[in-house]
């Protein structure tokens, strides 16, 4: 069958150092995710998708923005998968193109108030911008 | 002892607290936190991704002078700890990024993860020990019902941080009992308080925290520690019905090197 997304399945499979084989369907990442209410596509169907090549809903989901980098997914796979690695390169494989920042400059005043720590905004840019 | 000491952007501004009591501490304790001269912000959360190197050098820069003194090193903050821990963990463990980051900085000896890098609280349970800061008390913190929330960075990935038992961890609890206190175990207290997505979805950040903080207060909690900005931060902001302190405060007070902060 042919993969029009081979050449990105290969590179966010190079980049996570996820071997989705491994995966047994078990879905414990999605359960254990904190965020999973707020997923279109959960912990275990970027696994799944990204498996077969079903890239492009991934990057165009907002899904991508809710993982909050929790690594619970990561620590409580009985198969070692860590999934959340796979959220994060499909992210960064959407982040990466020209123009496409998740998070711009201009929009941060807006989104301040006295006692934010800069903690939060430089992890913000770093998870949400290039 | 003298330890190299690596605060971060947050500890700097928004979290001074949280710095200038882990400092007075420590010099009670019998330990020097010398800060890294010209120290970078981490970036505050750790890539996963392995061809992410230029965003991880300022850690490998921290890691690499901390090396130079032949000194530990000590953060406060979890997820400064996180990040460089694991920074750490991919230079011993990646050697292709290793050789990356060498050849960026080229540094007169490469740099292959040699430095032990210990949060404050492994700092005391493991270099100066719960025994001699029950020791030192001279306030103990008797009677209070404290919850330890250690949130996500301090714990996970368990195989990089091996700080803890990752789902019944003890150290916070351990500390909070040698400063007199009574640690208060409840479900949530290593369960994410959604600290990273405040801006970007700050409904889903109210949602966590509360479960959080409701999960602590009916286990009985008058009080919770952290050792996190941004999950104090988020914990406060989104309405905690118990305060939430910096664990360095509480030790401040039993130390004697800070007025109650109930007074």
């Amino acid at each position: 069958m042919h993969n029009k997304n081979q050449y990105l399945q290969e590179e966010l499979l190079r980049t996570s150092g996820v071997n989705p084989k491994k995966c047994m369907r078990c879905g414990k990442c999605s359960a254990t995710c904190p965020a999973y209410d707020e997923m279109e596509y959960h912990p275990h169907q970027f696994v799944n998708m990204v498996e077969s090549g079903d890239i492009e809903p991934l990057l165009n989901s907002k899904s991508l923005y809710r993982c909050l980098s929790c690594f619970a997914c990561i620590d409580r796979c009985p198969r070692g998968v860590e999934p959340a690695k796979l959220v994060e390169a499909v992210r960064l494989a959407a982040i990466r193109k020209q123009g496409a920042n998740h998070l711009k400059a201009d929009d941060v005043p807006a989104m301040l108030d006295d006692d934010i720590p800069q903690q939060a905004l430089v992890s913000a840019f770093r998870k949400y911008a290039k | 002892m003298k330890v190299s000491y690596f605060p971060g952007c947050t500890l700097k501004t928004k979290a001074k607290e949280l710095d200038a009591y882990a400092r007075k501490c420590a010099e009670v304790l019998g330990v020097t936190l010398e800060e890294i001269e010209d120290w970078q912000c981490c970036g505050g959360v750790f890539s996963t991704s392995r061809d992410e190197v230029a965003t991880k050098l300022s850690s490998v820069r921290a890691l690499k002078a901390a090396n130079d003194k032949e000194q530990p090193l000590v953060t406060v903050c979890s997820a400064c700890h996180n990040v460089i821990k694991q920074t750490n963990h991919q230079v011993q463990t990646d050697a292709e990024f290793a050789d990356k980051v060498n050849r960026y900085m080229a540094p007169e000896a490469p740099y292959s993860g040699e430095t032990a890098v210990y949060h404050y609280l492994e700092m005391l349970r493991d270099l100066v020990g719960f025994d001699k800061i029950k020791e030192k008390v001279v306030n103990p913190q008797t009677g209070k019902k404290i919850a330890a929330y250690y949130g996500c960075l301090l714990l996970r990935p368990n195989k990089v941080m091996q700080m803890d038992d990752p789902e019944n961890p003890s150290i916070i609890e351990d500390f909070i009992r040698a400063i007199g206190a009574q640690p208060v175990i409840y479900a949530s207290r290593n369960e994410c308080c959604g600290g990273y997505v405040t801006m970007e979805s700050p409904e889903l950040a109210k949602k966590k925290s509360n479960a959080v903080t409701g999960n602590a207060a009916a286990a009985g909690a008058e009080m919770m520690v952290t050792a996190c900005p941004l999950c104090r931060y988020n914990l406060v902001k989104n309405g905690s019905e118990i305060p939430v302190v910096y664990f360095t405060e509480l030790l401040a007070e039993a130390l004697g090197v800070k007025e109650d902060t109930n007074a």
